[in-house]
Formats: structure tokens, sequence, C-alpha cells
């Protein structure tokens, strides 16, 4: 565990604690964030027959770099009939309730934020606080546009997380665990050893269990693809209808933190998918360092796998963002209502009767 | 019942669809000409920013007659028989010095309308439509090839050979006006009800 190495390297358990809260920040949010702005704009230029950023860099690799360099001298406006308190808080709150995922992500089996047995019920719960922050920066704002866009984003995360946490419930049934480092090492060995393709378990019931995981696997990829505000499901922030929602009246670093944040929601939520259906970190063909005896590398190539996971589901993200119209409000609140739910409900039945045989 | 199955059925197929023409798409080569790099070839006959080559031009003002903003303002000085102000592309001889060839590229509204009046064919369109500035007057081109001391040489050249001209008229009216004093005396009173018609 990274936590051990970091306590034996400082000797002190506040300074190992602090680094390690720090770590996914700057080697990989950070990172992540830079690459994948940089990446959404290429992708959809590139399904547009465009080009994109061509100008910073050879075809625009730094463009991002720049935009943040941008960013950061940007004057810091705050509108005179603003909420002040609250208006400054909520890019923070935002911020905080996607971080705060992170800490009970696994990226690698040796680097777990933090191993709680709640894992993904914590991620569920503290994903909710980016709603209050993204209703609290709506409101304090006092701009009809900001409004609107953050009651759609309310009325539609709230909606949203009722499928996600169903199908949640679905794989706990089956592992009966909410820890996600226990989910992952479950998952362990082949791909076929993956939750999608009926997880541990052996014979006819795995067999069974395929059809259901797939189900499964859909909705909560389109429940999650609503919960972080991506076209199709992007009504709270349509520029074309609300200039561009919640985060209008921001500026600077403060709009910054709503952008990084869209990011770093856009990662947790390919990872909760790739944790919970695909094997989390577990590498679908075994092991270099294991072939090769070299126990030390499992860890890297863990982390390797779980990145190459989670930005595989986020670039299905951005290729279903280009393809797609934004749905109506009242569209989005039919699919979720009249056609997620009782699915997942469906879906969890099937799945209970199954792991009762 | 039906009409629900079938709603889902065709939400996940069209979906698909739609992502298969994207994913095409995605590696289609781009569309996108990189501007200041590459440039589209512009068509033949297109109409930008005026030039005047003043090795060809004589100074007939047709041009500045011919445009109907008045952008181009045009001024010369005749040369003197001594000046060898050389030949134009097709062979006319040069007669006048262009002190002023000044074209408000601003005004301009690219009509195309002094071009062909032109007798030497030295005013034409180039395909330059890069020329924006900061300040208006930047955009007043002058094309006038002499430098103001030789243009204020020409002028004063010029005046001279006037006045020379008119000290020799004034002499040989005065040699005229001797030999034929009485013929010359009628004319004032001829043009009196010319005058009055006015």
């Amino acid at each position: 565990m990274i936590y051990d190495f970091l306590l034996k390297l400082t000797g002190s358990e506040i300074a190992a604690g602090f680094i390690q809260s720090l770590l996914p920040l700057f080697v990989f949010i950070l990172p992540f964030a830079l690459i994948a702005v940089l990446l959404e704009r290429k992708v959809s230029a590139h399904m547009q027959d465009r080009l994109g950023p061509m100008r910073v860099g050879y075809h625009g690799i730094f463009q991002t770099v720049a935009d943040i360099l941008k960013l950061m001298q940007k004057e810091d406006i705050v509108t005179d009939n603003s909420d002040k308190a609250l208006f400054n808080i909520a890019p923070v709150l935002v911020f905080t309730g996607s971080y705060a995922a992170f800490a009970a992500i696994p990226f690698s089996g040796a680097f777990i934020g933090s191993n709680i047995d709640l894992g993904l019920f914590f991620i569920v719960a503290v994903s909710g606080l980016v709603v209050a922050g993204i209703l609290m920066a709506g409101w304090a704002s006092n701009n009809k546009y900001t409004l609107l866009g953050a009651m759609r984003s309310a009325a539609q995360v709230i909606s949203y997380e009722i499928p996600t946490i169903l199908v949640i419930i679905t794989i706990v049934m089956i592992t009966g665990t909410l820890n996600l480092y226990t989910l992952s090492e479950l998952q362990t060995g082949h791909f076929w050893n993956w939750m999608i393709f009926g997880g541990p378990s052996t014979g006819l019931i795995k067999v069974a269990f395929i059809p259901f995981m797939i189900i499964g696997f859909v909705i909560i990829y389109i429940s999650t693809l609503a919960e972080v505000n991506r076209t199709p499901f992007d009504i709270p922030e349509a520029e074309s209808e609300l200039v561009s929602g919640y985060h209008t009246e921001y500026s600077g670093m403060k709009f910054a933190m709503f952008f990084l944040a869209e990011y770093a929601n856009m990662f947790a939520v390919s990872a909760i998918v790739a944790a919970v259906f695909f094997g989390g970190y577990q590498s679908p063909f075994g092991y270099l360092g294991n072939s090769l005896g070299i126990s030390w590398f499992i860890p890297i190539e863990q982390f390797f796998w779980f990145t190459f996971k989670g930005i595989f589901f986020v670039l299905v993200q951005m290729w279903l963002r280009w393809t797609l119209p934004r749905l109506r409000v009242d569209q989005l609140m039919a699919l979720c209502w009249k056609y997620l739910i009782p699915i997942a409900f469906v879906n969890l039945l099937i799945v209970g009767l199954i792991t009762v045989f | 019942m039906r009409e629900y199955f079938n709603n889902i059925w065709l939400g996940l197929t069209t979906v698909f669809i739609g992502m298969n023409v994207t994913f095409k798409h995605l590696f289609k080569p781009a569309v996108t000409i990189q501007y200041p790099d590459v440039k589209l070839l512009l068509p033949e006959r297109e109409r930008n920013r005026l030039y005047v080559n003043m090795d060809d031009c004589i100074g007939c003002d047709q041009c500045a007659r011919a445009c109907p903003v008045s952008c181009i303002s045009i001024e010369t000085v005749k040369s003197l028989p001594t000046d060898d102000l050389g030949k134009t592309s097709n062979g006319k001889k040069k007669a006048l010095w262009l002190t002023k060839f000044d074209i408000d590229i601003a005004k301009c509204c690219y009509c195309q309308l002094c071009v062909f009046p032109c007798p030497t064919e030295c005013i034409y369109m180039t395909d330059v439509f890069e020329f924006s500035e900061y300040k208006r007057e930047n955009l007043l081109y002058s094309f006038v090839t002499l430098t103001p001391d030789e243009i204020a040489e020409k002028k004063n050249n010029f005046e001279k050979a006037e006045a020379e001209k008119s000290a020799q008229k004034a002499a040989a009216a005065a040699k005229k006006a001797e030999g034929q004093a009485a013929p010359k005396e009628n004319k004032p009173s001829a043009e009196k009800p010319e005058d009055k018609k006015e």
C-alpha cells in the first residue's frame, strides 16, 4: 500500500496522509483534465471533419496549457447583486464533491486512497454534494439562466441517482461487498471473471447472469452520463438555451474549478463503471509482472489498466456527446422514470432470484 | 406495452447507428484549411486591392473620372520638352509628371470600373485581400514614385516654363498688338452681347 510506503518515507502519519490525499489530484486529475480537454476538442473536431486546435505546439498539444495560463490570468469577476459568500463557496464545494469520490476509487492494488468497506456507498453519497454546489452556484449568481440550469441539474442528478443505485445494489447482491478493493479483487484472473461476464460465479449461473449484467451496464452507463451532465443529458448547461447554465457568471479560476470538477466527475463515473463491471484495475489477460517474476511491476500494470479502462469510457462519453442531440426536459424525465428505473427494478429482481439458486 | 419495448429497441439501435456515423467521420480527412498558412486559390477574376504600375501610368486621369466613389485623386504636371519620361510598355509616350496618385482604399468599393478605361492597363485588381489597418489614414495609398523634392522641382520647372511661355506670349502679343492695333479693338465689343445672354 502506498500509505505504508509514505509513512516509512516521511515518518509522520500526518504528512503521509496529506501527501496521499493530494496524490490523485496532482498525479492524476490535473494531467487527466489537461489531456481530456484537449482530447475532447480533438475528438469532436475530427468527428465533424475539422482539425481542432492546431497552433500551440505540434497539432495543438499544448492548447490546454495555454488555456490554463489564460484562465489563471483572468480577472475574478463577482457580480454586484450576487450572494458573495455562496458564490465563492460553490466552486469549491463542487470540486470537493467530485474529488472526494476519488478517495475510495482503487487506482491499483497498491494505491487506493481509503480502503473503506462502504466504498461504493461513499462515492454515491459524496457525489450528491456536487448537486448542492451546483444549486448554490446557480442561486448565488442571481441570474435567471444560472438558476434554471441549477434547478434542471438538481432535478436531473437526483432522478438519475436512483437507477445508478439500483444497478449498484444488483452488483452488491452478487458480490456481497461495497468495498471497491474487494470488488476488484473478486474479478481477478482473466476478463471472463469480470462482472459483465457474470463475475466469479461458475457454471450455468454465470451464463444466466450475463444478459442481466449487460442490461445493468447499459443502465448505469446512461444514468451516470446524466449524473455528470454530459450530452445528451446536458440540459443544465445547454449552451443554446441557458448561455452555459450554472457557471455563466463565473470567470477565471472559479470557472476553471467547475471545469476541472466536470472532467474529474467524468473520470470518476467511468472509473466506477469500470470497477463495478469491468474488473476495476484487473488486467484482462494476466500480468506481465507474474510471468516475469517481478512482483513490484504488478501495481504499475494495474494502474495502467485502470486508467486505460477509465479513459476508454471517457472516450465513449465524448463519442456519445458528439453523436446525440440534447434531450428535452420531459424526455429526460421520461427516460429515467419510465424506462431506466422500471428496467433496473426488474433487473434487480431477476438477478436476486438467480443469486438465490 | 409493445410500443414501450419498441421504444427501447429503437432508442438503443438508433444510438448505435449514430455512433457508427460519427466513428466513420473520425477517420475522414478534415476539410479545414489552415488559413494563414494555406490559402484557398481565389477565382481568376477576383476583385481585391487595387494596384497601380506607375511605370506605365501616363496620368490620363481616366480612372479617377470613372471611379463612382472618387477614391482616386491624381495631380499631374506637364513635362518640359527636354525631359525624357520614357515610354509605357505598350509604346505610348509619357508626357506628364505624376505629382500625386492617391487611392483611398477605405473608400474603394471594388467595382473595377477604374480598370477598364486605363489605356495602358496599368491599374488593376490584385489578389491581396489582407490589408486591414488600425488607422484609417493608413489606408490612403500613395503610388507616386517621385520624391517630394522631385515633385517640387518638377512643379518649379513647369512654373518657370509657363512663366517663360507667358512672357514669350506676352511679348508676341505685344508685337502683334503693335502690328494689328485696329482689328483687335473690335473684339471686346463683339463679345459683349454674349455676356448679356448668360
